[in-house]
């Protein structure tokens, strides 16, 4: 724990992470596979969009209000990690993408604790995704071979945005490395429970994410944006 | 009501219930007659009648009918509102917006547990909604085209249910009632803030007012029809009345709806598209013009802009979940074996 506090804008990045994943939490209203997760969905959903605004209110000195910073920003403004922006894909896609996000983010935010106090708050939510999550990977993991078969797709799949994770923040003093250990040992013994394999990530020529945090996106993420920010742009000025 | 427990049936005592025939109860005819007598003073006293009274089989499956109609009508209450939940002008109407549906999906919840006391399983009651032998309010066949459409939803929809559900808080079924009390705390949350949502953009710029403006035009008549047909055509409104799970006409809600909705409208600035709406001295009420009851029924028929879309959306959804139902199905299993190996 050698956290100080945060410089001026290197809050937005995890700003950026809660608001861009709670808009892809937010697609599956309606379409959960029971009940049950509609509320679990939509709450952690809700957690999150609550972060972002805490962290945006926190900027709006330099960045404006946090409509602003939400809806007029263009794509390469923003600084979220490419994991959060990607699609929704299937259930499995969906936990999986919420347990690498969760199991870093609860312990990013309980080093950040000390001096950011939005981090403080959050850190139980986050450790309720995480929970949530690590119980579902476990059923769908052990569950049938179907379940299995689509989560370790799902790890597969998303693994190459991982390590993008661990990539300093610039004005947040965490060490990255030790936090990057603790995820992948903590995913290693979920996964371990689950009965999947830990992927061993994209080969050294392959491609990998990692720009995320400069502004750099995934193709999807243009969509994105375009769905949320077009009522607002559409009417610019006005007050809703 | 708790002086008069129904004889014990086993394990799946309501399961059983709502499709035997009464008369082939242990005890005969003649302790039939006694039970019947105890429920009819129990709801005379306007007593609860719990889970484990006896109660008439046709008052059980009047009771799962319509509570699993109000839960269908939840769950699929979440589409047409969820359709804006990505595109939310602001974050804090966002945040509103996803924490409404979030409640939807949690009375949802509540009523289908609710079915369940009396012997109906959220999987069965599912089952016929998908295949389309049990009903979900009409209104929800309707398009949101607009962001206004989530105020008008909030504002008429939610208030159209509220003045509906509110006398159900009284109603003779007790787990009933109590779920009631909570789900109207929260709609009437809702209503406010679809109230003050439609505010905003009625004081907001010109583009705005009209597109609240369009919603409410659009919204007010299905509106008028949630409270279903008119009284001397109710099917099944005089017999929940006298069991008391129902405690006031349809007519009779529509206008106290008219008469709370009129000076709402004035003071958003809107107007109601009815020419014949106007205060009646004599009667101490609105009077509003004829509805178009032969689109309601067309829409009940399943001839509405939405009803095909609903459904297969619904359907669609369960559908793709079913593995990940099974799975869950399966890990609690192997756990269990496991835990007792």
């Amino acid at each position: 724990m050698t956290a100080t506090a945060p410089q001026s804008l290197a809050t937005l990045p995890l700003g950026d992470d809660a608001l861009i994943l709670s808009q892809r939490l937010g697609e599956w209203a309606g379409h959960a596979p029971v009940l049950e997760e509609e509320v679990a969905l939509a709450n952690i959903a809700l957690d999150l969009l609550g972060q972002a605004r805490a962290l945006y209110a926190g900027l709006s000195d330099v960045l404006g209000s946090e409509d602003e910073i939400a809806y007029l920003r263009e794509e390469r403004a923003f600084r979220n990690c490419q994991l959060v922006e990607q699609p929704n894909g299937d259930f499995a896609h969906t936990i999986v993408r919420q347990l690498f996000f969760s199991a870093y983010q609860q312990p990013l935010y309980a080093r950040l604790a000390p001096v950011l106090p939005l981090a403080a708050k959050a850190v139980r939510e986050t450790a309720y995704h995480r929970d949530h999550a690590e119980q579902w990977t476990v059923r769908l993991g052990d569950g049938t071979e179907e379940s299995h078969a689509r989560t370790q797709r799902a790890a597969d799949a998303l693994w190459r945005y991982t390590d993008e994770l661990f990539e300093p923040i610039e004005g947040l003093e965490v060490e990255w490395q030790e936090l990057a250990e603790e995820w992948k040992a903590d995913i290693r013994e979920v996964f371990g429970r689950a009965g999947l394999t830990v992927p061993q990530g994209p080969g050294k020529d392959a491609w990998a994410a990692g720009a995320g945090r400069q502004g750099l996106h995934t193709e999807p993420f243009g969509r994105l944006l375009a769905e949320m920010q077009h009522l607002h742009r559409s009417h610019p000025g006005a007050t809703w | 009501m708790t002086s008069v427990t129904s004889p014990p049936r086993g394990g799946t005592a309501g399961a059983e219930a709502h499709g035997g025939p009464g008369a082939a109860e242990p005890g005969g005819p003649e302790a039939e007659g006694a039970l019947q007598e105890a429920f009819d003073a129990a709801v005379a006293a306007d007593e609860r009648i719990e889970p484990r009274d006896w109660m008439p089989d046709a008052y059980r499956s009047t009771l799962i009918r319509q509570i699993a109609q109000h839960a269908h009508s939840e769950i699929i209450g979440m589409q047409p509102e969820a359709n804006w939940i990505t595109r939310a002008p602001s974050l804090r109407r966002k945040a509103i917006l996803m924490a409404k549906v979030q409640d939807e999906a949690g009375h949802g919840l509540y009523l289908y547990g609710a079915a369940e006391t009396l012997g109906a399983s959220r999987e069965e009651l599912l089952d016929k909604l998908h295949d389309g032998r049990q009903k979900y309010s009409s209104i929800f066949n309707y398009p949101t085209l607009t962001w206004a459409d989530v105020g008008a939803i909030g504002w008429l929809v939610d208030g159209a249910a509220i003045t509906n559900q509110v006398p159900l808080c009284r109603c003779s079924y007790g787990p009933y009632a109590r779920a009631m009390v909570r789900i109207c705390k929260e709609e009437s949350f809702h209503q406010r803030q679809g109230y003050e949502l439609l505010l905003a953009l009625a004081r907001g710029t010109e583009a705005q007012c009209a597109m609240a403006q369009d919603a409410v035009d659009r919204w007010w008549w299905p509106s008028l029809m949630m409270f279903g047909p008119p009284d001397d055509e109710s099917a099944h409104s005089a017999q929940s009345m006298a069991w008391k799970i129902k405690r006031h006409s349809n007519d009779e809600l529509r206008q106290r709806f008219v008469d709370i909705c009129v000076p709402q409208a004035e003071a958003l600035g809107l107007t109601l598209p009815d020419p014949d709406l106007r205060w009646n001295e004599e009667r101490g009420h609105w009077d509003f013009g004829a509805i178009d009851w032969e689109e309601f029924r067309q829409v009940l028929k399943g001839n509405g802009p939405c009803n095909e879309q609903r459904l297969r959306r619904r359907r669609t959804a369960h559908e793709n979940g079913a593995w990940v139902r099974e799975a869950a199905a399966a890990h609690a299993a192997k756990h269990a074996a496991r835990s007792a190996s």
